[in-house]
């Protein structure tokens, strides 16, 4: 574990032994429940998570007290508080949306730490997260940050945009180039994974009666983030595609296949349903098409169920039609999946 | 395949692996490694581990395979079923192929042969005999292809070393035994990336998915500044070479790329990344991080040829160096419409007739299914 100072502690709430700072505090997490006095940190707990799930970085309105020694263990109590209490309501949508929440604030301290010139302490603390959170070994060049290419793919991979790709980067000698912002936003994904995992790894508290009103407040919270779809029976364009492709007699290459297959399992399709659109193919054979739609279903071989590829992998292997219809999803299966 | 014909390669592929156990050697860390095989007719036996070349040797004599593989990843337990391996780590792939290259030669040297009545013949759409539109494709030798193999190879080398610092040291080169080369990185940080990260990677090498505004052209107010300049590393470099060709045509060549939009850009730099500056290697090959890989001296069912290492591809003549096989006389009953060259010796074409050539000979045309024996 990285060693922290206040000021780390407050930006970086999560790095934290949370048992052990209200310790080193001198408090329990009794106080917190049942003391008048500090019912105002369980309140900003509750605006933390709530401004979290509307989508918002927690940016409290600046006290009237300048004094950094009150504020900065403020902020800790109520990051702590909070994932008391949304260890309390178990509601897996707030924990997340927290954990996005809190990863957006901690890079944008990040991003500030890495070019905080005058503060040469908090840029080497945000190069140790790097290295040490996530193995990301970052380097200052000019006005640019670079980073090993292997491990900037390790991490790129997680985006969809375009300009994340490697053949969109400025690559030089093994190292990508990146910006300050680029650099912190690399790894807000990891950083709201570390977050929730962290808080998933807690330990739940019992109950306490200072903190019902505010776990009832956050199951009631909790369900406005329900969605409930509809999926509509059409394929999308690359399935059918490949069917048009079968259908002709033509030879679908394997990757071909293997998406079609997929996607029809995971609508629902048995392979007896499944096989005969296969019979086509030129090198048509049944045993073969069924031992191998019965291994990607994962009931031979080693279990393993493979789902859909994404629209990413299949737009690598030119299989991509993609209409106006496909509204920017990431994977066929989502395909006229609607909100309702 | 005809049961002579089969005995006739087994033998002769037994016999090229009981004369050229000095070539087959199993690849370092082989303990790690999953090995695999085919056997003429019949399909592929995988998950199989060997410790020595001794064990290897004793594999390829009792089961005389029509082709041998090993895995380019290592595993705890390489024999154990694929969920159970616990992969470690998988060297670097890529493999480019002639017939990715499309080149204009191509239709020259390519027949079909039927799957329906087995008739070869020159290239068609139907089967000129019975009609038939199952048809396999057979390419056989051609020079021009090979070196264009070899050329892009040599790009694709340029890349590796210098956009991705890969020590020219870490990089070997191989003839597949077909029509290709195949290429290994191994002891690189890219060794530990995932099949998505390798699909990354393969975009990259291959020039796809390229933004117009990495290679200048800002969405709004377009600048002349920030189009590629020659001598730039990497991507930006290569386009400004292949765009511009020269530093006197640059201005004007910016000039019109602006005035035909953002929109035209994009389809000129798709264009150029499917034509000419990307690499043409095969992306499946790449991304796959659990594949058997063909091994380096094992012969390749597919013509005969051994897949061998070439410490100098400039100079390497696969159809000469490769062919390994024996040269006593064969009669056998061949229909190539397309003649072929091996060992420097020219072959065809031939309608269905009988013939005596070298046993090498003999060998390439039954793998490619152009001849019986008599």
């Amino acid at each position: 574990m990285i060693s922290l100072g206040q000021d780390e502690i407050a930006k970086y709430p999560f790095l934290a032994e949370a048992g052990q700072y209200l310790n080193d505090k001198g408090f329990t997490l009794e106080q917190f429940a049942t003391d008048p006095d500090l019912k105002i940190i369980v309140d900003k707990a509750y605006e933390r998570i709530e401004s979290a799930a509307e989508g918002k970085i927690y940016n409290p309105k600046a006290d009237n007290s300048s004094d950094k020694d009150i504020i900065l263990p403020l902020n800790v109590f109520s990051f702590l508080i909070a994932i008391v209490l949304l260890k309390l309501s178990g509601h897996n949508t707030l924990i997340n949306r927290f954990s996005l929440a809190e990863a957006r604030r901690a890079e944008k301290f990040l991003e500030r730490d890495l070019v905080s010139d005058s503060n040469k302490t908090s840029e080497e603390f945000a190069i140790k997260i790097f290295r040490d959170i996530f193995s990301i070994t970052i380097k200052k060049a000019g006005g640019y940050f670079v980073i090993p290419i292997s491990d900037y793919l390790q991490h790129a991979v997680n985006f969809h945009e375009l300009e994340w790709k490697l053949v969109n980067r400025h690559v030089e000698n093994g190292m990508v180039f990146l910006s300050t912002h680029e650099s912190a936003r690399l790894i807000r994904k990891e950083l709201g994974g570390y977050i929730s995992s962290r808080i998933r790894a807690a330990n739940t508290p019992s109950m306490s009666k200072g903190f019902e009103d505010k776990v009832h407040k956050l199951s009631e919270l909790a369900k406005k983030f329900v969605v409930k779809t509809i999926v509509s029976t059409e394929y999308p364009p690359c399935i059918k595609h490949a069917i048009e492709v079968l259908n002709n007699g033509e030879n679908l290459p394997h990757f071909g296949r293997f998406m079609l297959a997929t996607f029809l399992l995971g609508r629902g399709q048995t392979i007896d349903e499944i096989a005969p659109l296969f019979k086509n193919a030129p090198d048509w054979n049944e045993k073969v098409t069924r031992y191998q739609i019965k291994q990607i279903s994962g009931e031979t071989g080693s279990n393993t169920k493979y789902s859909c590829p994404s629209c990413d992998k299949i737009e690598s292997h030119d299989m991509c039609f993609a209409t106006p219809d496909c509204d920017n999803i990431i994977n066929p299966m989502q395909f006229g999946k609607k909100r309702l | 395949m005809l049961e002579n014909d089969l005995k006739f390669l087994e033998e002769t592929f037994k016999q090229y692996y009981f004369d050229h156990f000095d070539f087959i050697h199993i690849p370092d860390r082989s303990l790690e490694r999953e090995y695999g095989y085919k056997k003429f007719n019949s399909g592929m036996v995988r998950h199989i581990s060997l410790k020595t070349d001794k064990d290897l040797r004793l594999m390829l004599m009792t089961n005389v395979p029509s082709d041998v593989f090993c895995s380019n990843a290592y595993y705890s337990f390489p024999n154990l079923p694929m969920a159970e391996k616990d992969w470690k780590e998988a060297d670097l792939i890529f493999d480019i192929d002639a017939k990715d290259l499309n080149l204009s030669c191509r239709k020259d040297h390519t027949c079909v042969k039927c799957l329906s009545c087995g008739e070869v013949s020159l290239l068609h759409d139907t089967c000129p005999k019975c009609k038939s539109n199952k048809l396999d494709l057979l390419s056989l030798t051609c020079d021009n292809c090979i070196s264009g193999v070899k050329k892009e190879v040599l790009n694709l080398v340029k890349i590796l070393t210098a956009d991705l610092r890969i020590d020219d040291k870490n990089i070997r080169i191989s003839f597949s035994g077909n029509e290709g080369f195949h290429l290994y990185v191994t002891n690189s940080p890219y060794n530990q990336l995932g099949s998505k990260e390798r699909g990354d990677l393969i975009d990259y090498i291959m020039f796809r998915r390229v933004m117009p505004e990495r290679f200048g052209f800002k969405k709004e107010n377009p600048s002349r500044h920030t189009f590629p300049e020659l001598d730039e590393a990497g991507w930006r470099g290569r386009v400004a070479k292949e765009l511009f060709g020269s530093k006197s045509k640059r201005s004007k060549a910016i000039t019109k790329i602006i005035s035909d939009g953002k929109l035209a850009y994009q389809q000129i730099l798709e264009e150029i990344g499917k034509n000419s500056i990307g690499i043409k290697i095969d992306p499946n090959v790449t991304v796959d991080i659990h594949r058997i890989f063909r091994l380096e001296g094992s012969l390749n069912s597919k013509s005969g040829l051994a897949k061998l290492a070439c410490d100098n591809i400039e100079k390497f003549n696969p159809y000469a160096e490769a062919c390994l096989i024996g040269d006593e006389p064969v009669e056998i009953s061949a229909n190539s419409p397309i003649e072929f060259r091996l060992k420097n010796r020219r072959f065809g074409p031939y309608t269905n007739e009988k013939i005596s050539v070298p046993k090498y000979a003999a060998a390439y045309m039954l793998c490619k299914g152009i001849a019986n024996l008599v």
